[in-house]
């Protein structure tokens, strides 16, 4: 079923037109968009199995054969993150029904978040360097509209701040894709591959680094993150969850996807550079995260420490590299959205996001704070939550390399981001409630007493802390079908893994 | 050839500078500009600057002319003028409304999304100290 490619990205745009052509009516609106992102889950799952029996599903669009007409692939990278994609966008939207600050209901929500899905899901399954750029440029479009739809000053602020350095970024790859054409005579992500490596490395090498300073602003890497801390916290917990969960991680696997895939034949300096700034961006994410007592801040900071240990993946540049990357993707996605989901419990609960004025949740509600014990260990990457693999595969494997620096920076990042993670712990559950301050006053200070309306809000939190507890007790299926699938990947053949492989 | 180069260098050059002013307007109109010399640039990738001939087969012929000029280029150069146009209309207005509703035109002075840290060098609680 080569069709079942094309559903990441058919199923959320056509949600978004119903959606889009509902408009009048908020009930049947919110009613297609739950039911679209649940055939996408589906959609998804589908995909992923068929990717699992059969290995990599493709489709030409008009039957033009490979290298000229525009492809869409799924290999087990590209079907894994729309599973991930899928399963976010679910229980975002699931949390949006909730009354935990969601996004105000104005008419363009529902369609704008179902465009950012296709978004998304069209950059997973793209087989096409132009394509990328197209989805890049859509998911643009729509984090921006999801950014200034509640209408505050401080909100239009931020989207001001996003789209100045994301659209500086997107150019850069526009021409960085028009330089690697020139270069060699492709956009296709197959025929690309082969030229890379029949060619000499100098004739497109410096013009891969354009694209890459790309990916690397819409990734949120050091020093090009200053986008990130300056908008995600203007958003609206259940858009700020998806905004976390995927969007700073599409541009990682845009790096993985050209790095570990399409240019494997890179040579050493450049995935060098990328490991070294892994390690900036991992210590000052939780050093700035460490400085805030805004949750919502706190955790935008986490961020960026969190794109630190997936770049020091794509950075170690074996295959084993590139399979522990997707599985701490895949842990960080679930462990992220989930925090911030609770985060937005908290604020419902506690009537603000400053930790400051929280307090007294661990008496009040034990159940929350169990779910945010299991998310922040499998952040901090505590046994056996998934965290504690994720971390495991990585800096063994950075070890095996002789990395000591890398995997010290990555040890004392799990310790910077333990010391967050308890003063979240402390402040927010641990310690009395703070008497409340009248001038600041708000109804949602009344909440712990009337807690009607966050039953979806507890759903979407306990599917996702269920989610991290099962990849945290059962990881072997998914490491070894990640295994095989970062055996698929260009990297396979050009650096196979000392490690896991045994020779060295 | 030399006239596509220097059009990229010259937009750039302008672009760069209107971005790097504290101006929002003059910020996002930049931004737009150097969006124009990278589509300049993409298009110069096609050789449709060197080319004499139009990338149409001619009657009779089984292929494109030799000297003929690349249209992918072209096609994707359109695809980016169409994305930069809903992103300039989209900008143009954020700017706008940001002025009128702030009074104010200094991307330096903007700090509604970061509140500056209050005197003691705490961070702001709810955006005032």
């Amino acid at each position: 079923m080569s069709s079942l490619v094309l559903t990441p990205v058919l199923v959320p745009l056509g949600t978004a037109l119903l959606t889009a052509a509902l408009v009048g009516q908020p009930r049947a609106q919110r009613l297609t968009a739950l039911l679209g992102t649940g055939a996408l889950l589906g959609c998804a799952g589908a995909l992923l199995r068929e990717v699992q029996r059969m290995g990599p599903v493709r489709t030409h669009l008009g039957a033009w054969p490979a290298p000229f007409g525009i492809e869409l692939v799924a290999d087990g990278l590209g079907a894994a993150m729309v599973l991930l994609m899928a399963i976010v966008g679910a229980v975002t939207l699931l949390f949006q029904q909730s009354c935990a600050d969601p996004a105000p209901a104005r008419p363009g929500l529902l369609p704008l978040f179902s465009v950012l899905l296709a978004g998304v899901g069209g950059t997973f399954v793209t087989g096409d360097l132009f394509n990328l750029y197209v989805w890049f440029e859509v998911l643009l479009l729509a984090a921006l509209g999801l950014l200034a739809l509640g209408g505050q000053v401080r909100q239009l602020d931020a989207t001001l701040k996003y789209f100045v350095l994301n659209t500086l970024g997107t150019l850069l790859l526009l021409v960085g894709i028009g330089y690697l054409y020139a270069a060699t005579g492709h956009l296709n992500f197959g025929a690309l591959r082969e030229a890379a490596g029949r060619g000499e490395a100098a004739s497109w090498l410096p013009f891969l680094v354009v694209p890459l300073l790309a990916f690397l602003v819409k990734a949120g890497a050091f020093p090009l993150f200053a986008w990130l801390p300056a908008s995600y916290h203007t958003l609206p917990g259940p858009l700020l969850a998806l905004f976390a969960g995927l969007l700073t991680k599409v541009g990682v696997y845009a790096i993985l996807r050209t790095l570990s895939d399409v240019f494997a034949a890179s040579p050493r300096v450049i995935y060098e550079c990328v490991g070294w700034l892994a390690v900036p961006t991992m210590i000052v994410g939780a050093l700035g995260a460490a400085y805030h007592w805004d949750l919502r801040r706190i955790l935008a900071f986490h961020v960026i420490s969190q794109i630190g240990y997936l770049l020091l993946g794509v950075g170690l540049g074996t295959m084993a590299g590139a399979s522990a990357t997707v599985f701490y993707l895949g842990h960080n996605v679930l462990a992220k959205t989930n925090l911030v989901l609770i985060a937005a419990i908290v604020f419902r609960l506690g009537g603000s996001y400053d930790l400051r004025r929280c307090g007294g949740l661990y008496k009040a509600r034990p159940l929350l704070a169990v779910m945010f014990l299991i998310s922040a260990f499998a952040m901090v990457g505590a046994p056996p939550l998934s965290g504690f693999w994720a971390k495991l595969m990585l800096i063994r494997e950075t070890l095996l390399l002789e990395r000591g620096v890398w995997a010290a920076a990555a040890l004392t990042t799990g310790f910077l981001t333990l010391y967050s993670m308890s003063k979240i712990w402390l402040e927010a559950f641990w310690k009395e409630r703070p008497p409340r301050d009248e001038s600041h006053g708000s109804e949602a200070g009344h909440a712990l007493e009337r807690p009607e309306g966050l039953g979806c809000a507890y759903a979407a939190v306990g599917i996702l802390a269920g989610l991290t507890v099962a990849l945290g007790l059962f990881p072997e299926p998914v490491v070894s079908f990640l295994d095989r699938s970062a055996g698929q990947l260009g990297v396979a053949r050009v650096h196979p893994s000392p490690g896991f492989g045994g020779a060295p | 050839m030399l006239v596509v180069a220097c059009a990229v260098g010259v937009s750039l050059t302008a672009g760069v500078y209107l971005t790097s002013s504290r101006d929002l307007l003059r910020c996002v109109i930049g931004i737009s500009l150097i969006g124009v010399s990278a589509n300049l640039a993409m298009f110069a990738a096609g050789r449709s600057t060197t080319a004499s001939a139009p990338p149409v087969v001619l009657e009779g012929a089984r292929q494109l002319p030799v000297d003929a000029a690349n249209p992918l280029p072209q096609a994707l150069v359109l695809t980016a003028i169409v994305i930069s146009f809903a992103l300039t209309c989209f900008s143009l207005v954020l700017a706008l409304v940001l002025q009128q509703r702030t009074g104010i035109s200094d991307a330096d002075a903007l700090r509604r999304s970061e509140p500056p840290p209050c005197p003691d060098g705490k961070p702001p609680l709810e955006g005032e100290c």
